[in-house]
């Protein structure tokens, strides 16, 4: 008997350019005690499935039917799905900061939630509470009762959340992405706790996931999401290891940590498609592989396979039979080439130290980075990983002479850059470009796309009119994007296209330098990969010189000749990549690598390849 | 703690000092001789010279201020150059109306503006949303002299025309003797007063109201449970306290400025009109006085408002 049963659910949210469909006639089922994993990337609809849930879209035209304990869900009045809140599904989400109250201390939020299910005194209430806290291994649960969120780290502060979710022991707790926001290190820690907490209590855990690897040591079943179509539902091993729908595969085959690295990556093609509309049609058809006529035609059929795994597809076989092609060994070839190249930046003991405090208090110096020298050779990519805090964003910002180091010389092309005269200044800045994180708020949103990109020949005074152009659409065509698309505005890109802007403009001078921030973490797999193969291939062709700045273990290892591994301000392991990652060193990169493990042995799908497995073991 | 509210005090201090040298200094230097305007126009110049060393006008200026300075310090503001009554004596007897105009306006604007604001943010796009917005329209686009006439007409003249008083048309009753007729006669000020503030509260809370409401927190505490009711006051309301509370150190700083006019449409004896007639009759130590105690109130409403911050933001302690 399920705890949760979903019908046939179709959801259609009012948004200002028309109905959203975030659900297309889904249905699935949650056993009780099971993880039930639901993958898909950003705009599937699987986090507003969540939402539907619960009842937390007033707005929404919810049709189907959600059965729990009995009940449909759908069919409750708002009283009624209070009372099932918190006492009988609990939810925790993504971000741990912005989801608890700022103003209100953790303990009373806890309390707060037993409150409002169960009639206890205050003394009750906080011993339970406590319990709870101390259960999802907060220290000091007593102490810390009164603390305030902004007093927790990221990781503590979803353990409070996920105390609060289970503090009134629900039947099924739906966690939306509850690592995303996290460190490689404190997100295993997490699923731990999610995964003991389930046995524990035997509550049931709905996780929903962008990270399909994630779920392969965790899940029982996983239902894979595209454009509100549920794509794949089946066991957990079938769907990892065995994947039927051509989106499973192309999901799988997009990530770096299922490819030999310096290999060319599987990307989907194309972007993902507008939800305004509901085309009778396969949806994942104009980005498939494996696309048939009848798949542009009709809505595929669900077809069942033996091991349990269901997909909506018009294939008869599964999708995994289709062998995925990796280019072998050019890497060790371009490694080789570029061996003994002069050093384009050379970084040399730097320190630097923010002072704060004022006129009536005590100065305090915070030491973000505490002497750091490395080098960077021409034509070859260093990589630098290291959770959030670490410095890896500072160092690039002191390398690209954005910020004066306090002491410590970087030089570049042998010039050192704290001596540099306003001439040879402005030629640095064509020497050293930077692609940053967000591709939302690094563009202007009221200039076009041709400007963005002709900035940097403006500034420099290279090229002008017509001249300007021809080089903005050849850039422009050089990184994928459409030059027709010259006058358009920021906002008509898609994340990975506005990615490409950046490059492109970081381009446009022939730099012998380009640092990457972070430069696909805010990307869906499948664009990510299409995104990593063009700054691979750019390199190539131009001999560029990368620093290539992530906290993803597998990206990093994907595009770098070298890895340089940071901890609190300082390079704790820097050597090959292969190396680094083969046979780490320092504890610190042991413990990151076995965070970031990536898909255990029996669960891994046919893409990868063994060895590369073993050697990350 | 300590620390930092020594370091407002002394803050507050330097301000107000550089405040009464620039007032002091401002009408030293603008035109007009007060001893004259004393004496006035039949006077001799003698009687005028008698009459300025009288007053300690011959001296140099920074011998004036310093005497100034070492008066102030010990409570005396000096005596008015019109009627020879001490300042602080005309301040203290301004003061009740004043400060029960102010007082109940800012009770007023608050308990007005913000429920309007919530009721706004609740349900947006609907007809009490409409309905709030269109307050805070009508309420920012007036003026305090039109809504201070309008009311004047629709809620004195016109009642007294049809033969009965709804509220009186001004004049200050004080509040010992009978507070009902205090209130009674201080309606018609209070709302004059408070009715462009309340639409500007109205507009803040909805603003800030619609953008937590957004906030993930929110979620969290629907998903727990929790009633809407308790979601919006308890959780909601909570979060948008800080801008709030902001604004209104600004205003209740503001409020002597907007009390002027209104004293003025209704008669009142405060500080406002106390002001204007002083300006009107050059009359300095009057005028120094008002301008220090009015600094006075701003630097405390700010130093308050930090406390409140410290109090309400468990983030900055």
């Amino acid at each position: 008997m399920a705890i949760l049963e979903a019908r046939n659910l179709n959801i259609a949210l009012p948004t200002g350019d028309g109905m959203v469909h975030a659900a297309r006639d889904v249905s699935f089922s949650v056993q009780p005690g099971e993880m039930f994993g639901i993958a898909g990337e950003s705009g599937s609809g699987k986090s507003v499935l969540a939402q539907a849930i619960l009842g937390l879209l007033p707005t929404a035209e919810v049709e189907g039917e959600i059965w729990f304990e009995g009940k449909n869900l759908l069919a409750l009045g708002s009283r009624e799905l209070q009372q099932l809140r918190g006492a009988r599904i609990a939810m925790i989400s993504q971000d741990p900061l912005s989801c608890l109250h700022p103003f209100y201390t953790i303990g009373s939020q806890i309390t707060e939630a037993i409150h409002t299910h169960r009639r206890v005194g205050r003394a009750v209430a906080r011993r339970e509470a406590i319990d709870v806290l101390k259960r999802v291994g907060i220290t000091s649960a007593a102490e810390r009762f009164d603390h305030f969120p902004h007093q927790f780290s990221g990781g503590m502060r979803q353990r409070v959340m996920i105390a609060m979710a289970v503090v009134l022991n629900p039947a099924l707790l739906i966690a939306d992405e509850p690592t995303t926001a996290l460190d490689v290190t404190v997100q295993a820690q997490i699923i731990k706790l999610l995964d003991d907490m389930r046995r524990e209590l035997g509550t049931a855990v709905m996780m929903i996931t962008h990270d399909l690897g994630l779920l392969s040591s965790v899940a029982d079943h996983v239902m894979v999401m595209y454009a509100g179509n549920r794509m794949e539902l089946g066991p957990a091993q079938a769907v990892l290891a065995d994947p039927a729908h051509p989106y499973t595969v192309g999901l799988l085959a997009s990530s770096p940590s299922n490819h030999e690295p310096g290999s060319e990556l599987t990307p989907i093609i194309g972007q993902p498609p507008s939800l305004l509309a509901r085309p009778d049609s396969c949806t994942f058809a104009p980005r498939c592989a494996r696309v048939m006529p009848a798949c542009r035609s009709r809505r595929p059929a669900e077809r069942v396979f033996a091991d349990g795994s269901r997909s909506l597809c018009w294939l008869e076989a599964k999708a995994s039979a289709l062998p995925v092609t990796r280019p072998a060994q050019q890497v060790a070839g371009r490694r080789d080439a570029v061996e003994h190249e002069d050093a384009v930046v050379r970084v040399r003991d730097i320190h630097l130290a923010f002072s704060s405090g004022g006129l009536l208090r005590p100065r305090q110096r915070t030491e973000v980075l505490k002497g750091i020298s490395l080098e960077l050779r021409r034509g070859r990519t260093l990589g630098i990983v290291g959770e959030s805090g670490c410095g890896k964003s500072t160092l690039a910002r002191v390398i690209a002479g954005l910020i004066p180091a306090s002491s410590g010389t970087v030089e570049v092309q042998g010039k050192d850059i704290s001596r540099l005269n306003p001439a040879e200044w402005h030629e640095l800045r064509k020497t050293v470009q930077v692609v940053f994180q967000d591709p939302f708020g690094s563009l202007n949103p009221r200039r076009r796309v041709g400007s963005i990109i002709g900035d940097p020949f403006r500034i420099h005074r290279v090229a002008h009119g017509v001249a300007r152009r021809q080089r903005v659409q050849a850039l422009m065509e050089k990184v994928g994007l459409n030059p027709e698309h010259y006058n358009r505005f920021p906002s008509e890109f898609s994340g990975g296209q506005r990615q490409r802007i950046g490059i492109a403009r970081a381009l446009a001078l022939n730099p012998s330098l380009i640092i990457y921030d972070e430069p696909v973490s805010a990307l869906d797999v499948s664009i990510q990969a299409q995104v990593l193969n063009l700054i691979r291939s750019l390199q190539a062709e131009l001999g560029l010189t990368y620093l290539f700045i992530s906290h993803d273990l597998s990206v990093v290892r994907h595009v770098s000749d070298e890895i340089a591994v940071m901890n609190a301000g300082r390079i704790v392991e820097l050597g090959d990549a292969e190396q680094v990652y083969s046979a780490p060193v320092h504890p610190y990169t042991q413990t990151l690598l076995a965070a970031a493990r990536p898909l255990p042995s029996g669960a891994s799908p046919r893409v990868g390849s063994e060895e590369m497995r073993e050697g990350a073991t | 703690m300590i620390r930092f509210l020594a370091s407002r005090l002394a803050f507050a201090a330097a301000v107000l000092l550089a405040l009464s040298a620039f007032v002091f200094l401002l009408f030293f230097v603008a035109p007009g001789d007060p001893a004259r305007l004393l004496t006035g126009e039949k006077a001799t110049e003698a009687q005028v010279a008698q009459v300025r060393a009288n007053l300690g006008l011959d001296r140099p200026i920074h011998e004036q201020y310093l005497t100034f300075l070492g008066r102030t310090m010990k409570g005396d503001l000096g005596f008015s150059y019109r009627n020879q009554q001490p300042v602080t004596r005309l301040i203290a007897n301004r003061m009740p109306a004043t400060i029960s105009l102010g007082i109940g306006a800012i009770l007023l604007w608050v308990g007005i503006g913000i429920p309007i604001g919530i009721m706004s943010a609740r349900h947006p796009g609907s007809l009490r949303d409409r309905l709030g917005q269109g307050f805070i329209l009508v309420g920012i686009s007036f003026p305090t002299f039109v809504l201070g006439m309008a009311s004047l007409y629709f809620l004195y003249f016109l009642p007294r025309q049809l033969g009965f008083t709804l509220f009186p048309g001004g004049g200050y009753k004080s509040f010992l003797s009978n507070p009902w007729i205090w209130a009674w006669h201080m309606v018609l000020p209070w709302t004059t007063l408070a009715l462009a503030s309340a639409a500007i509260y109205a507009r803040l809370t909805r603003g800030e109201m619609l953008a937590v409401m957004g906030e993930d927190y929110i979620r969290t505490a629907r998903a727990k449970g929790l009633s809407e009711r308790k979601v919006v006051y308890k959780h909601g309301l909570r979060g948008i306290l800080t801008p709030l509370t902001t604004q209104l150190g600004a205003d209740i700083a503001a409020v002597l400025g907007g009390a002027i006019v209104t004293e003025q449409v209704y008669g009142l004896q405060g500080l406002g009109s106390l002001a204007v007639q002083a300006v009107g009759n050059q009359d300095r130590p009057i005028i120094i006085g008002v301008v220090l105690l009015a600094g006075l109130f701003i630097v405390v409403a700010n130093i308050v408002v930090d406390l409140l911050y410290v109090l309400l933001d468990p983030r900055v302690r």
